[in-house]
């Protein structure tokens, strides 16, 4: 095997391994099966022809009909893995993920369990508009019960949605439509990677960047670009957005006294403001600078190229927000904008 | 096929668990009125016959999701009445340890897996454990309580259609009480039946006497045998009406008068009771040995909730996962 791999074949993988080591993993959603093409983005192409139909099954639209048989099937003892489309559809079957998948067990006293995995995936950039790029992870990780899990490359992701798969909780995986194509470490199929811990991608001193998804990318990328300005930043990526490893970036933010967060999702009312806010508690008077919140404007995803540029982050905006942490009176923040 | 006739032992059993609602709600709202309960209550009064005359055909490995207005269903699949009693009142002895209450009941040693606060989503999670059933190669069949009004709501759409495209052996029970919280069947739904919706989705029905324990018990076992023998959905739609209102304590006044005294006047326990002597099943020495019985067992259920004690407050950071919060 190559030691280089696509997003989208480590979650075909990931999906293969899992099925084959536990006969009790289901793959189903809209078009999943192999008749259909096996997806259509193709992260479950071959799983029906290997696996069958019974564990592999293509279903109609109905998205709280495939929570909903999600849930009673995990509670009968199996490991589903339904696919919702994409993340704005969970929107239709927030009963069943909120109401339900999420709460089950503590409503029971702990005697039922829900071990689902939703995989769903997401992220501006294809000029899909107001409905179909939404990051609402947020919502989830707002949402006790949940496990919410993003992950940023190939080897990650194959190992995070084995641990979800293994997770006894319901667990939300985002995945970005954006990075399916590209390449990185294959995944170390016998190296786990546990939920809740985060990882250090690139070591630095001056500024700590926290991030997930396609956006931990943008904080390398803009790392790189940094180090050669002389600034070094260490990038934190999350890995898995709730619970989140507060912990390691604690640890870094103490060693560079600052801190940017940054996600695709608006940045209002988002995942950086719980990190932002508990990190301001705990370093309260060590901070060398204000923290930074990296995110979308207050708007829906926009339709024209020009609007979708400037909403979802890039590298260059990870620049300037560590730029305006580095120095918070000569460059303004861009939240303070 | 032919319909089947319960038998002596059966009807008796159907009388017991009839019993044992109408006891249990008589309790309920007896603590209720004494302020011994804080919590709005479903009552399921004139309801008791559906599934009571079902459940006699089930067994603790069915599995049963129900609704808020669903202690019937519960108590006729087996559901302790201590615990139940327990968790009512908030107390940690509780099936659920107080952490769910009466809406939120569950006790999977019997098959009661799910009781949901939400109209109509006990039919897409029903079919989750009927598909986990057929998977497994059993013939472990699954039934999914709802109301009439949830008939309006997409999961039932979803969830039939679903159950219909993947032969699942689920029964949806629709206990049709001729009003979806304060407003009339007519006024929210075009079908004059809920039955009339199964052909859309290909899938065998029945309109039931819900309040007659023969009719209901023929047709129960007419859709538990297809599920079990893999043959798939039936949708039952037994007619029923509620005594108590939506939640306890609203005033009726949405209600036609008429019709509401005609129901009373036609109370299914008391009718089923007298049907049974007037057909020589039963003495009434039998009968009263029963809700003696019944009593005996409430009497207990209720003085075990009362001592049980309430639930840590550590209680608050477990089982929200299986790991206890930080």
């Amino acid at each position: 095997m190559s030691d280089r791999m696509t997003m989208v074949q480590a979650l075909n993988l990931a999906l293969a391994d899992a099925m084959a080591e536990n006969a009790k993993v289901l793959v189903f959603g809209e078009d999943v099966a192999d008749p259909e093409g096996g997806g259509v983005l193709g992260v479950t192409k071959g799983l029906s022809s290997r696996f069958g139909p019974s564990r592999v099954r293509s279903t109609p639209i109905s998205e709280q009909a495939i929570i909903g048989a999600a849930i009673g099937a995990s509670m009968a003892g199996y490991r589903p893995v339904p696919e919702i489309m994409l993340m704005n559809f969970t929107t239709v079957a927030m009963d069943m993920i909120v109401n339900h998948a999420a709460k089950l067990r503590f409503m029971s006293g702990g005697q039922t369990s829900v071990p689902i995995t939703i995989r769903m995936t997401t992220g501006a950039g294809f000029a899909t508009g107001g409905q179909h790029a939404d990051y609402l992870e947020a919502w989830f990780a707002h949402t006790p019960g949940l496990k919410v899990v993003a992950p940023s490359n190939p080897a990650d992701a194959y190992a995070l949605l084995r641990a979800c798969i293994d997770d006894p909780d319901p667990c939300i995986f985002v995945e970005n439509i954006a990075s399916y194509g590209s390449s990185g470490n294959a995944p170390k199929r016998h190296e786990p990677i546990p939920l809740g811990k985060a990882t250090v991608s690139r070591a630095g001193e001056d500024v700590t960047v926290v991030s997930y998804s396609r956006v931990a990318n943008e904080a390398l990328a803009a790392a790189e670009s940094l180090a050669a300005e002389g600034i070094s930043v260490e990038v934190v990526d999350l890995r898995t957005v709730s619970p989140w490893d507060q912990e390691t970036v604690l640890q870094s933010t103490r060693k560079t006294g600052r801190l940017v967060v940054a996600h695709e999702a608006v940045r209002s009312f988002g995942v950086g403001a719980e990190i932002a806010a508990t990190i301001g508690a705990q370093l309260f008077g060590q901070l060398k600078a204000p923290i930074v919140r990296l995110g979308a404007p207050f708007c829906p995803v926009p339709y024209s190229n020009t609007l979708e540029t400037a909403f979802a982050l890039r590298k260059g905006d990870i620049i300037d927000g560590v730029k305006a942490v580095m120095e918070p009176v000569a460059n303004k923040a861009p939240e303070m904008s | 096929m032919k319909t089947r006739i319960p038998t002596r032992v059966e009807l008796l059993e159907i009388y017991r668990r009839t019993a044992l609602i109408r006891g249990n709600d008589d309790r309920f709202i007896k603590m209720l009125k004494a302020g011994r309960i804080a919590a709005p209550y479903y009552s399921p009064r004139g309801q008791e016959i559906i599934p009571s005359a079902l459940s006699v055909l089930l067994t603790d490995k069915d599995y049963i999701c129900t609704i808020y207005r669903g202690i019937h269903d519960m108590l006729a699949k087996g559901m302790p009445v201590k615990e139940l009693w327990a968790e009512v009142l908030g107390k940690v002895g509780g099936t659920c340890k107080g952490k769910g209450g009466p809406m939120h009941l569950t006790y999977p040693a019997k098959g009661i897996m799910v009781t949901t606060g939400i109209v109509g989503s006990s039919m897409p999670i029903a079919n989750g454990l009927a598909w986990a059933s057929m998977l497994d190669g059993s013939d472990t069949v699954t039934v999914a309580y709802f109301g009439d009004g949830a008939s309006n709501i997409g999961t039932f759409h979803e969830a039939l259609n679903l159950a219909a495209i993947w032969n699942l052996p689920v029964i949806f029970v629709c206990q049709n009480n001729t009003y979806g919280e304060h407003t009339r069947y007519a006024v929210t739904t075009k079908v004059r039946r809920i039955s009339d919706r199964a052909p859309a989705y290909a899938m065998p029905s029945i309109h039931v006497d819900g309040n007659n324990p023969i009719a209901m018990y023929g047709a129960a076992h007419e859709a538990i045998e297809r599920a079990r023998n893999g043959n798939g959905p039936t949708l039952i739609e037994a007619m029923t009406f509620r005594f108590m209102g939506h939640v306890y304590g609203d005033d009726d006044s949405y209600m036609d008068r008429s019709e509401k005294a005609a129901a009373l006047a036609a109370d299914p326990v008391v009718r089923f009771r007298s049907d049974l002597l007037t057909a020589g099943t039963a003495t009434n020495e039998e009968l009263t040995e029963i809700e003696a019985s019944v009593e005996a067992v409430l009497d207990e259920a209720v003085e075990f909730g009362m001592n049980s004690p309430p639930p840590d407050l550590a209680e608050l950071r477990r089982d929200v996962y299986e790991t206890e919060v930080l």
